[in-house]
């Protein structure tokens, strides 16, 4: 339990994805505009992230790794597919997406309408690739670490794209020099945000 | 960037916009904000960034081609998961080249080699031009556009290895000429992740001021 919610909280805050490895970037910097959006999207990835990344430990660990597929026969202990790992995720993640999105407009309209335009996006958002990628570098240990890692990943980027949006609509009354607005500025706000997250580091439960 | 140049007679006027425009106005990092992603992570040292733009350089013109040759026979239905599957195949195809030959620096970059197949940049080129155009114009807008994208992670990497480490490429460039001895430390901070952001930043705003019409109107 100790270890799960270390891994937790190293998820979220040291190495948070926006902050500390970039990931999700993209659309980090294009739904920032206003909190409500970005709350929506925040929540969208926190969703799919703690689907994707324990489907893909299974598959990882049970089709792709070296000596994976023992299971099936003694001979096959000495194949190897970990190249076909991205090709493989890649798939995952968009059939888990239009999974997802198959099953919220079923159960829940209301999510679904307000989760909108976001949860096909989701497909080619680097952070939910990146998240299976750390996962296999990372080896966690059983299907729990992984899925806490997902869930956490997931709400380390809520909380970075909802404080830069509410940073945003408040920048638009300041008096920022005209090359730098827009764009410029929010890369600078990122990267102090970036800093104060560090203050976390070497934290450990 | 050299070869580009004195290969010019050969191209069109039309043709070399293709190649020219993403390097400086049409910029895929600071103009179209695409591909950041990946970009930032792998800049703390100047190699990386350059294996980086060079891997990405080679997988944005081969899949361009490919997607442009295939436009006609693939329905619009199924075209975002061929795409896809040419870029995965692509970047899998690199991701074992650098493996074989330049195992280093394939650890460096760790995951973000694999990342490089949710780079916005690519699907945006794909779907936005070799969907579109003739086989020839996609390979120059992806070299072009993937070129742009490495120039700036080039002038990043450059910057954070030269004030954080004091080096280039590895050789120590401050200590060769004797800077420590009067005094000059490195700026450990320009290693760590947010000052690539900042960097950035800055580098946006130095193109913004210089050529106004990209200025935010908002």
């Amino acid at each position: 339990m100790e270890n799960l919610v270390n891994i937790f909280v190293r998820s979220v805050f040291i190495d948070n994805m926006v902050f500390a490895y970039f990931l999700g970037m993209c659309s980090y910097l294009a739904v920032s505009k206003t909190v409500k959006t970005s709350v929506g999207l925040g929540v969208a990835v926190v969703f799919v992230l703690t689907i994707t990344v324990p489907v893909n430990y299974l598959i990882h660990n049970f089709l792709l790794k070296e000596g994976a597929l023992t299971w099936l026969s003694r001979s096959f202990a000495g194949v190897d597919l970990g190249f076909l790992s991205f090709i493989m995720f890649i798939a995952v993640i968009a059939s888990m997406v239009q999974l997802v999105e198959m099953v919220i407009e079923k159960f829940s309209p209301q999510l679904y309408s307000s989760l909108g335009i976001f949860l096909p996006l989701i497909a080619v958002n680097c952070a939910i690739l990146g998240g299976s990628l750390f996962m296999v570098e990372r080896e966690y240990a059983n299907i729990g670490e992984a899925t806490v890692f997902g869930f956490g990943s997931g709400v380390g980027f809520l909380l970075a794209i909802a404080g830069i949006a509410a940073i945003r609509e408040k920048i638009q009354y300041s008096n920022v020099p005209a090359p730098l607005r827009g764009l410029g500025i929010t890369f600078i706000i990122t990267g102090l945000m970036g800093i104060a997250f560090m203050s976390f580091m070497g934290i450990k439960l | 960037m050299s070869t580009e140049k004195e290969r010019e007679p050969l191209f069109s006027a039309k043709n070399l916009k293709l190649l020219r425009e993403p390097l400086g106005e049409n910029n895929p990092i600071t103009v179209q904000v695409l591909g950041i992603c990946s970009a930032l992570a792998v800049t703390a040292k100047l190699k990386p960034s350059v294996v980086m733009a060079i891997s990405v350089v080679v997988v944005l013109s081969v899949s361009n081609v490919i997607v442009s040759l295939f436009r006609k026979s693939v329905p619009p239905r199924i075209r975002i998961i061929f795409q896809l599957v040419v870029i995965a195949m692509m970047v899998i195809l690199v991701d074992q080249v650098l493996k074989a030959f330049a195992f280093e620096v394939s650890k460096q970059l760790s995951v973000f080699v694999g990342l490089i197949i949710t780079n916005c940049i690519i699907m945006g080129r794909l779907e936005g031009f070799a969907m579109a155009n003739k086989p020839w114009e996609s390979f120059l807008d992806g070299v072009g556009n993937a070129a742009g994208y490495g120039l700036i992670l080039i002038i990043v990497g450059f910057f954070r290895e030269f004030l954080g480490s004091g080096t280039v490429f590895g050789y120590p460039v401050i200590d060769k000429i004797g800077l420590y001895n009067i005094g000059y430390e490195n700026n450990g901070f320009m290693i760590l992740p947010p000052m690539a952001l900042v960097t950035v930043g800055i580098i946006i705003w130095i193109q913004r001021s210089r050529n106004r019409n990209l200025v935010d109107k908002s």
